[in-house]
């Protein structure tokens, strides 16, 4: 078993006993990097040195006997949206392409404070906004199952990058299902933590009340430990709970006594995959062999979603993307281009006799915004900012925010009560496997369907997980999706633990060009 | 045409700046006047990933504001995002409050000492808390066309106080700043310094013109650019007479021309218009995201309302009920700030003549301040020492006329009442020694006596020169009495 197939819960019992040091691990990352990224396509910028660095020095304190955090040494990749002051921070955007922030986000703070290996910055879909990362303005992500299809989005690098085993922790960001999508298209464990248990401090605003910060990795304990090591208020995030942190790790392999599961009718409607559909029951099925008692809860309000989510979100996006404008920072137009542009409009105006229309033509600083925007965005993006003007717009506010907002409110009550009834629901976390890169581009309804099952999460604010659960005929990773209560990540970790360690799915990995 | 009478109609809307050390949603300094883009940081600038983090501050102050506004409190109040695009703006919205504003439906009592109007309550329709803009500095020298943004200002907490439009003149209109800004000193919540942008004004003016039994409201004007009182006073009094030249001429009414904004030019004294917005602005209001909404309870309502202390309008009333002062005097006192009434306070109460204090500090005290261009806590002669001297001249020490004198020397040399009259050699002369002094006068002036033996008492104040001469610490009104008195009781 090469080194880069363990588990970082492993790797760091290694790294603590001296039978490995952080230098040989980060250089095997950085050598299944090299070999198969060109392929796959999961990072956006590799800092080698950087990490090779960060890994001696953390050996030599190693060696002399310093305390050390808890994922000393670990390599950990970053999805490409959470501020790092010693590197671009580009939301794969032309707008950001330069950008560094001149502070840490908070969960790099905590990433560096607990002496892990910053290995590298990961593909995503523009901004977040996407479902397969073939929205980002730099590259496509493969998925390391079949590179002819998507590892899912928006965190598809971050995911890419833990299924292909070129790190063994990642960090996403889930805004609809940003994590649990794609961890679930690559077979590995992603879970959104509730809505407040990780700072969004530096974390580049898609959808201010829905952002959330969480792990990838293989197995459900690594997910804990990392989710352990960025949890925690943070005064600088007002949205942050002021609740502490459990230790995850310590409680995961403790099974559930008396465990209640949820199973949503309306999870198995019509659109569902058969393959997923049958893994998802199966899986099921394991959990009552664990003693699980099984009960159906409805969500009825869960069929609306998608669409407040494309509502809410897109209004939040609009707005905190306003200030990418080209004054202040960022990507901006070249400037004597537009003004010419501009200056030959007018003429062409006044030349046939059109001398009002010239008078109307942008002024220079709006025509800034227009060209700057206009280059700086891609598609999606402006896509999903003209949806979010137009409903905040006045007249149609209350038609669209407001009854996107009450659907929120309806949603999270559908939770709560039947939260009342189980500890946890379980289902599915997409209609299907992976899909093929292209399949959808041309199509944003459908690739909005694909959040299906996910949404619903973000929108009550709750903590969600996925991890595999089977494998399709063609060889693609299914994932199950399973869901607690705000605050009840413990319970969500240990209830994905009793599951894992009794099936072996999370075993199963892409064999990357070899014999599938 | 013949000319209709009108009534000018007039609302205010005050930005006031509050005096926090830090800004409304980080911790940079508000500080004025520092280097251009000292003053800033990531929340403020609006960089990725930065977020905002409520300065409670602010929000004590604006509550503060608000209770002694006599607003309604609601416990939920939330933040909203006002958006718009313009470079000093950097996050591309501004972070105040919209449907749910921390404050509604106060008033503030207005009067005009000299009765140029009735005294009325304003009403005040809201305040909301609300982060402040950048400011963009066009440098227009020749061949620049730059404009240049300074972001030291952007999040500094501002309080938009909205009134109704209550106002009927540009002296009331003046009036109610006045009151405001002196209420806001008191609490001590702004500086309320208008060169350096802490209270800023924009008016809302339009006329209501009575014809043919109707009434016709023109179309509402809004006037910005105002730098001082008087200028909001000049404008608005501009501007009412050229409104109804304009529907004179147009016969436009409200709801027929879109709103107007125009700019007070102080130099020409006219206000011009500026260019109209061409359809009401929709800047997209809704909740915004990053901030936890603030409740506030009724309990903590009434710890800010206990802990207020005395308005100005309290004071006033204290003053003229408790301590017998005309409304004119206690206005003027009041109205001179916390800092000259509570020294006005400690005179009338250390000398105990609460009437000769308010002479005092109204005559000679605010005449030196003025002189000496000194605000009232940097002035040498502490309220006690004053209260000495009002003393002196109740228990006769110190002639009334002599007093100014003392008062001079005690504010110019910063010496007590003894030392004062030591220096300008003022003692009580005694009784005996006084009737001794103006039988001698009565004895060489027979034709005085006669005078004054005829009826004619007004002689008597020949004797009074005479009498300082040989003694300078007479009191004249005694010499008076006395002179009279004597002659009488010689016939």
């Amino acid at each position: 078993m090469s080194i880069v197939d363990r588990s970082a819960t492993e790797l760091r019992k290694l790294l603590a006993t001296g039978e490995l040091t952080s230098i040989e691990l980060t250089r095997a990352c950085l050598e299944r990097i090299e070999r198969h990224d060109a392929t796959i396509g999961a990072f956006l910028r590799v800092d080698a040195a950087r990490a090779l660095d960060q890994a001696a020095a953390i050996d030599r304190r190693r060696q002399a006997g310093e305390p050390l955090g808890p994922l000393a040494g670990l390599p950990v990749a970053v999805k490409d949206v959470l501020c790092d002051r010693d590197t671009i921070t580009s939301c794969a955007s032309r707008m950001l392409a330069e950008f560094r922030s001149p502070y840490d986000s908070t969960v790099v703070g905590k990433l560096k404070q607990a002496d892990a290996v910053l290995i590298g910055r990961t593909n995503m879909d523009e901004f977040a906004m996407g479902g397969s990362t073939e929205n980002s303005a730099f590259q496509p992500t493969r998925n390391p199952w079949d590179p002819t299809r998507t590892p899912g989005g928006s965190s598809g690098g971050s995911a890419a990058a833990v299924a292909a085993r070129m790190a063994p922790l990642a960090i996403g960001t889930d805004t609809g299902g940003s994590i649990r999508q794609p961890a679930g298209l690559c077979g590995i464990v992603g879970m959104k933590p509730t809505y407040g248990r990780v700072s969004r401090f530096g974390l580049v605003a898609f959808a201010s009340s829905l952002d959330q910060v969480g792990p990838f990795a293989t197995t459900t304990e690594d997910a804990a430990l990392l989710l352990e090591a960025i949890s925690g208020h943070d005064p600088r995030d007002s949205t942050s709970i002021n609740q502490p942190t459990p230790r995850y790790t310590e409680s995961i392999n403790k099974p559930l006594a008396g465990l209640k599961l949820g199973v949503v009718p309306e999870h198995f409607g019509a659109g569902l995959d058969p393959e997923v559909a049958s893994s998802v029951r199966a899986a099921i099925e394991v959990y009552k062999s664990l003693g699980a008692e099984v009960k159906e809860v409805p969500l009825p309000h869960g069929k609306y979603g998608v669409a407040a989510y494309y509502v809410i979100a897109p209004s939040e996006a609009s707005s905190n993307l306003a200030r990418y404008d080209g004054v202040h920072f960022g990507f901006r137009a070249d400037q004597s281009a537009a003004l010419a542009e501009l200056a030959a409009e007018r003429q062409e105006l006044i030349a046939a006799g059109k001398t009002a229309a010239a008078d109307n033509v942008d002024a220079p600083l709006v025509r800034m915004y227009r060209s700057t925007r206009e280059a700086g965005f891609g598609a999606e993006v402006k896509r999903r900012i003209m949806l979010g003007a137009y409903a905040l717009s006045a007249g149609y506010y209350d038609a669209y925010y407001l009854k996107a907002l009450k659907v929120r409110r309806l949603i999270r009550r559908d939770f709560d009560e039947a939260f009342q009834q189980v500890d946890l629901i379980v289902g599915p976390v997409t209609a299907g496997p992976a899909f093929k890169l292209g399949e959808m581009v041309d199509d944003p309804l459908a690739m909005y369907l694909v959040d299906l099952y996910t949404v619903s999460a973000n929108l009550a604010g709750i903590p969600a997980l996925s991890l595999p659960c089977g494998v399709t005929k063609a060889g693609l990773p299914i994932g199950l999706q399973l869901q607690a209560p705000p605050l009840a990540e413990e319970r969500l970790l240990r209830g994905a633990r009793m599951y894992e360690a009794a099936t072996d799915w999370h075993t199963q990995r892409p064999s990357l060009g070899g014999a599938r | 045409m013949s000319e209709q009478p009108y009534t000018t109609v007039i609302g205010l809307e005050v930005h006031v700046q509050l005096s926090t050390e830090s800004k409304l949603f980080c911790r940079c300094n508000t500080k004025f006047g520092a280097e251009p883009n000292t003053q800033t940081c990531p929340v403020c600038i609006g960089m990725p990933g930065s977020l905002p983090v409520m300065n409670r501050r602010a929000y004590e102050l604006s509550l503060k504001t608000a209770v002694a506004l006599n607003c309604t409190i609601p416990e939920f109040t939330k933040w909203d995002r006002k958006q718009y695009y313009y470079p000093d703006l950097p996050k591309g919205y501004q972070i105040s409050q919209f449907d749910l504003p921390m404050s509604a439906d106060g008033y503030l009592e207005i009067s005009d000492p000299k009765d140029k109007f009735a005294p009325k309550r304003v009403g005040i329709i809201r305040a909301h808390l609300e982060e402040d803009a950048g400011k963009s500095v066009h440098d227009e020298a020749a061949g620049k066309a730059d404009s240049e943004i300074d972001l030291n200002r952007t999040g500094t907490p501002l309080l938009e106080i909205v009134s109704q439009p209550d106002m009927r003149s540009a002296a009331e209109a003046k009036a109610f700043l006045q009151e405001l800004k002196l209420l806001l000193t008191y609490i001590d919540v702004s500086d309320c310094n208008m060169q350096e942008g802490s209270l800023r004004v924009d008016a809302n003016v339009n006329l209501h013109i009575e014809k043919d039994g109707k009434v016709i409201a023109t179309p509402i004007v809004e006037i910005k650019n105002m730098n001082s009182f008087r200028a909001v006073e000049r404008a608005l009094e501009y501007e009412a007479p050229r409104q109804y030249r304009e529907w004179q001429e147009t016969g436009r009414q409200l709801g027929e021309a879109p709103k107007q904004t125009r700019g007070w030019d102080d130099v020409a004294g006219v206000t011009r218009g500026q260019r109209s917005k061409e359809e009401s602005s929709d800047y997209r209001y809704f909740p915004d995201p990053d901030l936890a909404p603030v409740i506030t309870s009724a309990a903590e309502v009434d710890v800010v309302r206990e802990s207020l202390g005395e308005l100005p309008a309290d004071l006033r009333r204290r003053l003229s009920e408790g301590y017998s002062l005309s409304l004119y005097d206690a206005d003027v006192i009041v109205n001179q700030g916390r800092e000259f009434a509570d020294y006005y306070l400690a005179v009338a109460g250390a000398s105990g003549n609460p009437k000769s204090a308010c002479n005092w500090v109204t005559g000679p005290l605010q005449r030196e301040l003025k002189e000496r261009e000194q605000t009232i806590d940097s002035f040498g002669l502490p309220a006690q020492r004053l209260a000495e001297l009002i003393r002196a001249v109740d228990d006769g020490r110190l002639p009334s006329t002599r007093a100014p004198e003392a008062f001079q020397l005690m504010v110019d040399k910063g010496s007590d009442v003894a030392a004062a009259l030591a220096e300008l050699k003022i003692e009580r002369v005694d009784e005996t020694a006084l009737v001794t002094l103006v039988q001698e006068l009565l004895a060489a002036n027979p034709k005085t006596v006669s005078d004054i033996q005829n009826g004619k008492f007004q002689a008597a104040a020949s004797l009074i020169g005479q009498a300082k001469k040989k003694n300078p610490n007479v009191d004249p009104n005694r010499v008076r009495e006395l002179a009279i008195e004597l002659a009488t009781s010689l016939q």
